[in-house]
């Protein structure tokens, strides 16, 4: 019965990668690029024709003339070919280190144009790192922490900074499911646009 | 915790009752036959039938039943292992990945066969993308089928009376894949595409970013992998972290409709098992008892992760919800989940063995951490697996009418069958065979200079890695504190944890199933405990906290608990 069985079995696995492995996902992905294309091929941004990257990726940002995206894991960061997570457990002495680092920078950073800027301040979204390293949003609060930097280096006003911040904040879905958050590539693409 | 958060879980749970009822009145009609199917796909059922020499009428027992399953996984196991190893050789790697190196295939074939998907690898670094489709979601359509078709069959033995069979194991497997798991995950992939999860072959795009830099951008064929991924409570991500990337899980609706596949099915189940049976009412104290549990578990967690970890609060930043920030610990969570979706999804996909994250555990709080070691410590009993959580439910609703059969001094009885020497030793098998192995082979990896090797975190949060490691493995969820590293020792462990984790419970499974449908079934009279009440479902949990709890609790002691009070 084994033998019978086992011959069986290997019919039932051919046909069954076949159909499974090969058929539903070469169907499917010809049905996404019809009707899909943008978002199956992974909702990149063009600029100028060029490839700048992904509304679903963070990418480094460093100027100041830029919103910043929240810390990444990956090596180097933000690296959107291999995504990781921090693993730093609750009471692994390296997290308190990496978080208090992060604290200090962002006051060197922000306080400049921020001089009353206080450790009590800053929303939590700005020291931690993201699940995949790749987080696109930040959190509305991390945005006005770092409008009156991307205002000041930009000769914008405040207010117009923070008109573009809330044009780019995705909301909860129906209002109600998720967060909102900030798409940071997209809100520094609107900025080069508008001082361009 | 905000009230938005409190309600988002809310309806989360009232929506996914919703949809699962009808879905197990339709599961019931599939496993029972009753289910009107077209010409059109009545024609390559009896194809695949007559392929293998059986046909829809045509029944086995248990053994025969049991033999079948088990020679079929295994020629797919060695199919798959064979897919990894010679990746490098075959077509669709637009990458170029390598073959995968022995033990982290050894691993990876026991991981995604056993529906577990633990993952010493990543996706998007390792895996060409014919391995992705054609070796590893096969495997989260086929082993996901095994634990559907095993339950359909333990629950013929609940409802037959003096009958020598419990099924066809081809036409349970059949009927799963076509006409439940493959029509849901067609469903869910076209939701998932329309939102941005990525489906393409063209390899990783590249892009010049604002600043000047080159940045890759991994890609490939991910929503069709994902949508089983989610609804067949396999867990196995694309990307390394899984749904918290973006092209995994980009918004709130994506979010909300992957975390309702996680228990869909599985709660789909504890209906259909009613109605199979023919008593609906039989259900209800089986859902009460798993949702009682999942709200629970939710309660605990939700508080803890909003409260944030001592490290976050000693350090001054704000970590108040609103006012632009969801507040909490935020440590290795994404901006658009956010905390309560976060702790949502964390206990959801701990009580099924799904093993998917969108936010990652290893960061969670002391307590929020807690949550998933004992939620899959109860062997993924919550829910559960597909199949595999509610035939692992059977073993403790045999304890449980073993124990109120001695309360009230009458033989132990359930749904008219009595309940005798061989099942209860079944079911103490299928219910405490698991837990030990999770504790054996977490002693082993943490009193070995090999196993500690894995360890990431220092101290009790190490500890809890390793005892997070074999609980997952072992229980086939598949989620992880993902610092634990592989290494070959570990990746040998957890192999053992997978195949006696998967396979013992089902083997012992359709032996109580076989051994319940050779019973007469007996009228119920004025002293039989009655099953269908609430009594019953505090029983239920009462079970399910004194036999996995008292297990897990001197090993909490060690983690978790250690962690949450030390300053």
């Amino acid at each position: 019965m084994i033998l019978r069985t086992l011959g069986r079995s290997v019919i039932a696995v051919v046909v069954l990668t076949v159909v499974f492995g090969l058929l539903y996902p070469l169907v499917f992905t010809g049905f996404a690029r019809i009707a899909f294309a943008d978002k199956a091929n992974g909702s990149l941004v063009e600029r100028d024709g060029k490839v700048v990257g992904s509304k679903l990726s963070a990418q480094a940002f460093t100027e100041p003339r830029y919103f910043h995206p929240r810390p990444s894991a990956t090596s180097p960061e933000y690296n959107a070919a291999a995504t990781t997570f921090a693993n730093l457990g609750p009471t692994n002495p390296d997290l308190g280190t990496a978080i208090n680092r992060r604290i200090l920078a962002i006051l060197k950073l922000e306080r400049p144009y921020n001089p009353g800027l206080q450790v009590g301040d800053i929303p939590v979204d700005a020291v931690t790192t993201s699940g995949s390293g790749i987080d696109p949003h930040i959190s509305p609060a991390n945005a006005e922490l770092q409008a009156p930097r991307v205002a000041r280096v930009r000769g914008l006003s405040e207010q117009r900074v923070l008109q573009l911040v809330r044009d780019h904040t995705e909301g909860r879905w129906l209002r109600f499911f998720g967060e909102p958050g900030v798409n940071v590539l997209e809100l520094n693409l609107a900025l080069d646009e508008e001082t361009r | 915790m905000t009230a938005n958060g409190i309600a988002q879980i809310v309806v989360y749970l009232v929506v996914l009752t919703v949809l699962a009822y009808p879905l197990g009145w339709y599961m019931a009609r599939v496993y029972s036959g009753t289910l009107r199917i077209p010409r059109l796909l009545a024609a390559p059922e009896r194809g695949f039938y007559r392929l293998m020499g059986t046909s829809a009428e045509s029944e086995q027992a248990w053994k025969p039943y049991a033999i079948t399953a088990l020679v079929f996984m295994a020629v797919f196991a060695v199919c798959l292992y064979a897919f990894l190893r010679l990746q490098g050789h075959l077509p669709l790697n637009p990458d170029g990945m390598k073959g995968v190196n022995s033990w982290v295939s050894m691993n990876t074939t026991a991981s995604f066969v056993t529906n577990t998907n633990w993952q010493y690898y990543s996706g998007e670094t390792t895996m060409s993308y014919l391995s992705q489709m054609a070796g590893l979601a096969v495997q989260n359509f086929v082993s996901a089928a095994l634990g559907m078709a095993v339950l359909a069959a333990v629950i013929r033995g609940f409802a037959r009376r003096s009958a020598s069979t419990v099924g066809n194991f081809w036409v349970d497997v059949y009927r799963s894949l076509v006409y439940i798991l493959l029509p849901l995950a067609v469903l869910l992939a076209i939701l998932l595409v329309s939102q941005g999860v990525v489906q393409t072959f063209d390899g990783s795009a590249t892009a010049t970013t604002l600043e000047g830099a080159k940045q890759t951008i991994a890609r490939g064929p991910a929503a069709s992998q994902i949508a089983i991924k989610q609804l067949g409570t396999n867990g196995g991500g694309f990307y390394n972290s899984n749904s918290a990337v973006p092209f995994e899980n980009p918004n709130g609706f994506t979010n909300l409709l992957e975390m309702l596949s996680i228990l869909l099915i599985p709660v789909g189940q504890v209906f259909m098992f009613g109605r199979m049976v023919g008593s609906r009412r039989q259900a209800y104290p089986i859902y009460a008892a798993m949702m009682a549990m999942t709200i629970i578990g939710i309660a605990v967690a939700l508080p803890a992760e909003q409260h944030g970890s001592q490290v976050l609060r000693s350090s001054g930043v704000n970590l108040a919800a609103g006012s632009g920030s969801s507040g909490g610990n935020m440590s290795d969570k994404e901006v658009r989940n956010g905390i309560a979706s976060t702790v949502n999804w964390a206990v959801a996909t701990t009580n099924a063995s799904n093993g998917s994250v969108n936010g990652g555990h290893d960061a969670l709080t002391a307590t929020g951490g807690g949550v998933p070691i004992v939620n899959i410590f109860t062997g993924e009993v919550i829910w559960g697996g597909v199949g595999s959580g509610l035939y692992g439910m059977f073993f403790y609703i045999v304890i449980a009418v073993f124990v109120a059969g001695l309360m009230v001094g009458r033989t132990p009885e359930y749904l008219g069958k009595k309940i005798e020497a061989r099942e209860i030793k079944l079911a103490a098998v299928g219910a405490l065979l698991v837990p030990m192995l999770v504790l054996v082979l977490t002693a082993v990896a943490v009193v070995t200079d090999r196993g500690l090797a894995s360890m990431h975190n220092p101290g009790a949060h190490g500890f809890s890695e390793a005892l997070y490691a074999y609980d997952s493995q072992a229980n086939n969820n598949g989620s992880a504190f993902a610092g634990y590293g592989a290494t070959e020792f570990s990746a040998l462990v957890g192999s053992i944890a997978l195949w006696l984790g998967r396979f013992a419970p089902l083997v012992a499974a359709l032996a109580l199933g076989g051994a319940l449908a050779a019973k007469k079934t007996v009228p119920p009279s004025a002293g039989t405990f009655r099953t269908d009440g609430l009594t019953f479902a505090v029983l239920l949990v009462g079970v399910v906290a004194l036999t996995a709890g008292l297990m897990i609790f001197p090993a909490l002691s060690l983690g978790p608990i250690v962690e949450a009070l030390s300053p």
